[in-house]
């Protein structure tokens, strides 16, 4: 286990450096009027996390990005549960949940702009949808795959099914749902980014709408480095950790 | 008689009829949502009179073009990345987080360095798709059996007739699996990127058609994506499963 993730930290290190060194160079060839060099944009960030409105857009894309995946957890949890517990649900279901996974849910967005107004309730909802089809996805083969062996040896200590799930269940199927939830995060950031983007009027999705609009090359850079910075490092965390998971099932 | 797909359409229906009796019993206002029956006459309308064509023509054809550039050029390099363990194991990372890092972030960039046309749009659809492509296709390569390496080696056949005739084939239902998500993954490059900054295209159309509260358009137009792209991955799915069947694999 340790060796795998000294390899996984080997990996992601190397990796670092070769996009650095790309982006470095790419700056060199395109120059002032679309690129800042990696140490100019770390200095521009740097600096920018230290004003009051970073801050405040930040908290606003945090409750935002907070209550989204909150929903989209409980959600996907239920309609996984549900789904998974009954085989003619999900032969009824999961073909639905697949075809509304491959479309374009950005396509949706006016449609949820129009019934939830500007503003908080339409961000969350559309991080929300994102985020919940993978997670509900992932928890109905996890349910359906946790070992006979286990369910009958259950059902004859006579657990109800509220124990079942919380005894049984849910530990025999945790790696797997783990590996929906992170995908679910890594959507749910998405959506509620693409959300801040195209209709608010705060958060950090606005900021960079409005730096594009105003062609402001240094926060453009400072909050696309910020944000690939953070989703990345949620995504490595999250991934280490099933690993572990995995290793220890 | 339980028959899921008798469900799964009595379900839809349900649906469908409960949208179109709250639209006309009033519920839903009119300028959140039309009745679904509305909602297609309309799509008919606008096909039939052929007024956005032009755009309709612009966004799938610029869809396609990227699907296509990720196909190729996903395939190409997941061959190459399978030969180089080392360049793997340094891509694996990225690989895991790629889907996290918010690409339109980018555009404003690629607008820059390749200009307000179809191309930064394409590229984004590329982009975003490609990465699917590879690691499905690298899983479907991880799969060939040995053997067949083998023969491929005692034919002596060379590095690109063996991709072709041998590893490819054999890993094409894993690639399917990555083109159901690359068809996706364009989709939204694309429309996501007319959304944001472009003077043309669906994604462009609906937007232009929401500020102006213009639903007999909007909703038309959205129907059209989701019939597009649900019909295009249903059909890619209905393959796979037929190729994974004659193998008896499922």
């Amino acid at each position: 286990m340790n060796r795998q993730s000294g390899s996984i930290l080997r990996n992601t290190l190397t990796l670092i450096v070769v996009v650095l060194v790309a982006w470095q160079a790419l700056y060199w060839i395109v120059g002032d009027i679309a690129l800042r060099s990696p140490l100019q944009t770390f200095a521009f960030a740097g600096k920018f996390m230290s004003t009051p409105q970073f801050a405040q857009h930040l908290a606003e894309t945090s409750k935002a990005f907070g209550l989204a995946l909150l929903l989209a957890v409980a959600i996907g949890l239920t309609i996984g549960f549900t789904l998974g517990a009954s085989r003619f649900l999900s032969d009824v279901f999961e073909p639905m949940l697949i075809a509304l996974y491959s479309i374009p849910k950005i396509t949706l967005y006016p449609i949820l702009l129009l019934a939830f107004g500007l503003g908080m309730s339409s961000k969350v909802a559309f991080g929300t949808i994102h985020g919940v089809i993978p997670i509900a996805l992932f928890t109905i083969t996890a349910v359906r795959n946790v070992k006979r062996v286990y369910l009958k040896t259950g059902q004859v200590m006579g657990l109800s099914p509220l124990d079942m799930i919380a005894r049984i269940i849910f530990p025999a199927a945790l790696p797997e749902i783990f590996a929906g939830l992170r995908i679910g995060f890594s959507l749910t950031l998405i959506g509620t980014l693409l959300g801040e983007m195209f209709a608010s009027q705060r958060g950090l999705g606005f900021l960079l709408m409005s730096a594009i609009g105003l062609h402001n090359v240094d926060l453009i850079m400072a909050l696309t480095l910020l944000l690939t910075v953070f989703a990345g490092t949620a995504s490595v965390v999250l991934l280490a950790l099933n690993q572990r998971l995995y290793a220890r099932s | 008689m339980r028959s899921p797909l008798l469900w799964r359409l009595l379900v839809l229906a349900g649906f469908i009829g409960l949208l179109e009796a709250l639209c006309l019993g009033g519920v839903i206002k009119p300028l959140t949502m039309q009745p679904p029956h509305k909602i297609v006459t309309d799509l008919v309308k606008m096909l039939s009179s052929g007024s956005l064509n032009g755009a309709i023509a612009k966004t799938l054809g610029n869809a396609l073009i990227a699907f296509i550039i990720a196909m190729i050029l996903g395939v190409t390099s997941a061959i190459i990345i399978h030969r180089l363990r080392r360049v793997r194991d340094t891509l694996e990372p990225l690989f895991a987080t790629y889907y996290a890092i918010p690409v339109f972030a980018f555009y404003p960039l690629l607008i820059i360095l390749l200009g307000l046309g179809d191309a930064p749009q394409i590229f984004i659809g590329a982009m975003l798709g490609i990465v699917a492509v590879i690691v499905n296709t690298l899983n479907g390569l991880d799969r060939v059996p040995n053997v067949l390496l083998k023969t491929a080696r005692v034919n002596q056949m060379g590095p690109v007739e063996t991709a072709l005739r041998v590893t490819l084939p054999c890993a094409s239902p894993y690639i399917l699996t990555g083109a159901k998500l690359a068809v996706a993954y364009s989709l939204i490059g694309i429309i996501g990127a007319e959304f944001i900054m472009s003077s043309g295209g669906m994604g462009y159309e609906i937007s232009f058609a929401y500020n102006n509260f213009d639903n007999a358009t909007m909703y038309p137009l959205i129907l059209l994506i989701l019939v597009v792209s649900i019909t295009i991955n249903m059909a890619i799915a209905r393959w796979e499963k037929a190729l994974m069947a004659k193998r008896g694999l499922r």
